[in-house]
């Protein structure tokens, strides 16, 4: 076993060779496009991850060379290292779509519907599985699991509601962040994330938790309800920052950065991770050296932009009128009220008094654990129970 | 030069007498004319009198509010995003303690605009909506002198609270799927 072996592995008929010891799914992801199972707990970056939300699963119809025999059971392919000889069917096997089906069912049993007013729509894991892999309708009757929406700190938020426990912040703070304050309280269905005596996180790498949360759960404070994913514009840039390698995404709308997020790769997965002060306070276009747009994929709701081959028609009025200027122009500037707020340049949420005068005004933090304000019991927001 | 078969040569014979008369052909022409005084008018006084509107009508947009008065719109930008002639904007904004009972959602659209010089009647945001908050109603878009009166705010697009003013609301809300068979 000294010498490093590939090994020969068929992943739905269509053979590769891998090291030995990779992973079924990192297999499948070397051959790319649709074979790929997906992931929702599985990152490559975070040891230990994956083997918790079951959307991997495939079938293994020949387990090796030497035993020839097929699992007896489908395998989760994120936790499966291959054999030599394997033979594993993911989208030819119905079975194994009719399990994902149920998997995605199971996961969203708890998730709420709140895809409108979540910031996390439009680049979600689970929105994008359960398009591709779910039923249309839930079969669940019963109550949801609910929790109130806690601020970690004063730049993550938490919607416990919206968790599917698939661990990987937990990791990311104990990997990436090194010190971890938060994890997974409780058993069974009661299971959540949580400071246990609602301890903020203050280090300066856990700002990551919020990229590597496949759904809404952890989500960004002061991107908190600025705008909709797909209506910013995504952009690459870096700077020089002390901590990290400042090599990020930008969000922007025009010349407003309204959001900072690391850079992810076709797996979604964070390339490098970046440190608190790149991702939250640093909301200026003069603090980023730009490199240009990113692509985006052409299936992904944010390329309805079409950012990238911006083509500005030529005004062609004063051409065709002799020279003549328009005599009544009007701008839609003058007139509209939208976008004359800038909102990268608010910490928190804007709120009505934001746009009726007060325009450096921010939504408070109505359960701040930091610094120590009440929890909100009243039900204002929808992620509460007592609220339709 | 005939080009095709069909085309005929005109004819340039003089006129009869008959012809040359011109007042049979002008009393013949008035007798079609009086006719129409007897027949039913294809023709409304507009304003006074109203043609019903199809069902499937797409009119002037309104945005709804929940049987409490609450605005239903929570700024989800779906659109926004279906709008083909790219006619709709917003802002949205966090609902704060106390504003529970003007918006039904935690998030809500602070801003919201329909660029009418834009906008095609074509209902697809109506489509997109998943609250139920945007509504093509059995209105016409009403003209205006400047262009500036085409950009529709919130003011012009919420329909009146149905606790305060429950004529106004069930007047914005219209006749639209009463006549449904």
């Amino acid at each position: 076993m000294s010498e490093q072996k590939t090994f020969k592995v068929t992943i739905d008929n269509i053979t590769v060779d891998v090291e030995a010891g990779t992973t079924i799914l990192q297999a499948a992801r070397k051959i790319g496009g649709d074979v790929v199972p997906p992931a929702m707990c599985y990152y490559t970056r975070l040891q230990h991850s994956g083997g918790y939300c079951r959307t991997c699963l495939v079938r293994v119809a020949a387990g090796s060379t030497a035993d020839p025999r097929p699992m007896p059971k489908l395998v989760a392919s994120c936790r499966t290292p291959v054999m030599d000889g394997m033979v594993v069917e993911n989208i030819t096997n119905p079975a194994v779509l009719e399990a994902r089906k149920g998997v995605v069912e199971f996961l969203l049993i708890n998730h709420p519907l709140d895809c409108p007013v979540c910031d996390q729509a439009g680049e979600c894991d689970l929105q994008d599985l359960s398009f591709n892999h779910g039923a249309e309708a839930t079969r669940y009757e019963f109550k949801r699991r609910t929790f109130e929406r806690i601020d970690l700190g004063p730049y993550i938020q938490l919607h416990m509601t919206r968790c599917i426990l698939c661990y990987r912040c937990v990791y990311t703070a104990d990997q990436v962040a090194g010190k971890r304050e938060h994890g997974v309280l409780d058993r069974g269905d009661h299971s959540q994330i949580a400071t246990y005596i609602q301890e903020s996180l203050d280090n300066e790498f856990i700002g990551n938790v919020i990229d590597v949360c496949p759904v809404g759960a952890l989500t960004d404070r002061t991107f908190r309800f600025k705008n909709r994913v797909w209506f910013t514009k995504p952009v690459e840039a870096h700077r020089d920052c002390p901590t990290c390698t400042g090599k990020v995404r930008l969000w922007m709308r025009g010349d407003d950065v309204l959001r900072v997020t690391a850079r992810k790769d076709q797996w979604g997965e964070v390339e490098e991770w970046i440190c608190n002060e790149c991702r939250f306070e640093k909301k200026k276009v003069s603090d980023w050296k730009i490199a240009g747009p990113t692509r985006v994929d052409r299936h992904s709701v944010i390329s309805a932009g079409h950012y990238t081959n911006i083509l500005k028609p030529n005004e062609t009025f004063s051409a065709i009128m002799d020279g003549q200027k328009p005599k009544q122009l009007m701008d839609i500037h003058d007139v509209s009220e939208v976008n004359n707020v800038d909102l990268n340049e608010i910490k928190g949420p804007a709120t009505g008094a934001t746009f009726d005068g007060n325009p450096k005004s921010s939504g408070v933090n109505v359960t701040d654990i930091k610094t120590g304000e009440g929890r909100n019991l009243e039900g204002t927001d929808s992620t509460n129970p007592n609220t339709p | 030069m005939q080009l095709t078969k069909r085309s005929k040569q005109v004819e340039r014979k003089p006129m009869t007498i008959w012809e040359m008369l011109y007042l049979p052909s002008i009393f013949k022409g008035m007798a079609i004319t009086f006719s129409h005084l007897f027949k039913k008018r294809p023709t409304i006084n507009y304003p006074e009198e109203q043609r019903p509107f199809s069902a499937v009508f797409r009119g002037l947009h309104i945005l709804n509010r929940d049987e409490e008065g609450r605005e239903k719109c929570t700024a989800c930008g779906l659109c926004a995003l279906a709008c083909p002639a790219e006619a709709i904007t917003m802002e949205a904004a966090e609902r704060q303690s106390g504003e529970e009972d003007l918006y039904k959602e935690e998030k809500y659209a602070a801003k919201y605009e329909i660029n009418m010089l834009r906008c095609i009647f074509c209902g697809l945001c109506e489509e997109a909506c998943p609250k139920d908050a945007i509504y093509l109603t059995q209105t016409f878009a009403p003209a205006n002198y400047g262009r500036k009166g085409f950009i529709y705010g919130k003011n012009d697009l919420l329909i009146p609270d149905p606790n305060k003013d429950p004529e106004g609301f069930a007047k914005a809300k219209g006749e639209l799927g009463k006549e449904k068979k």
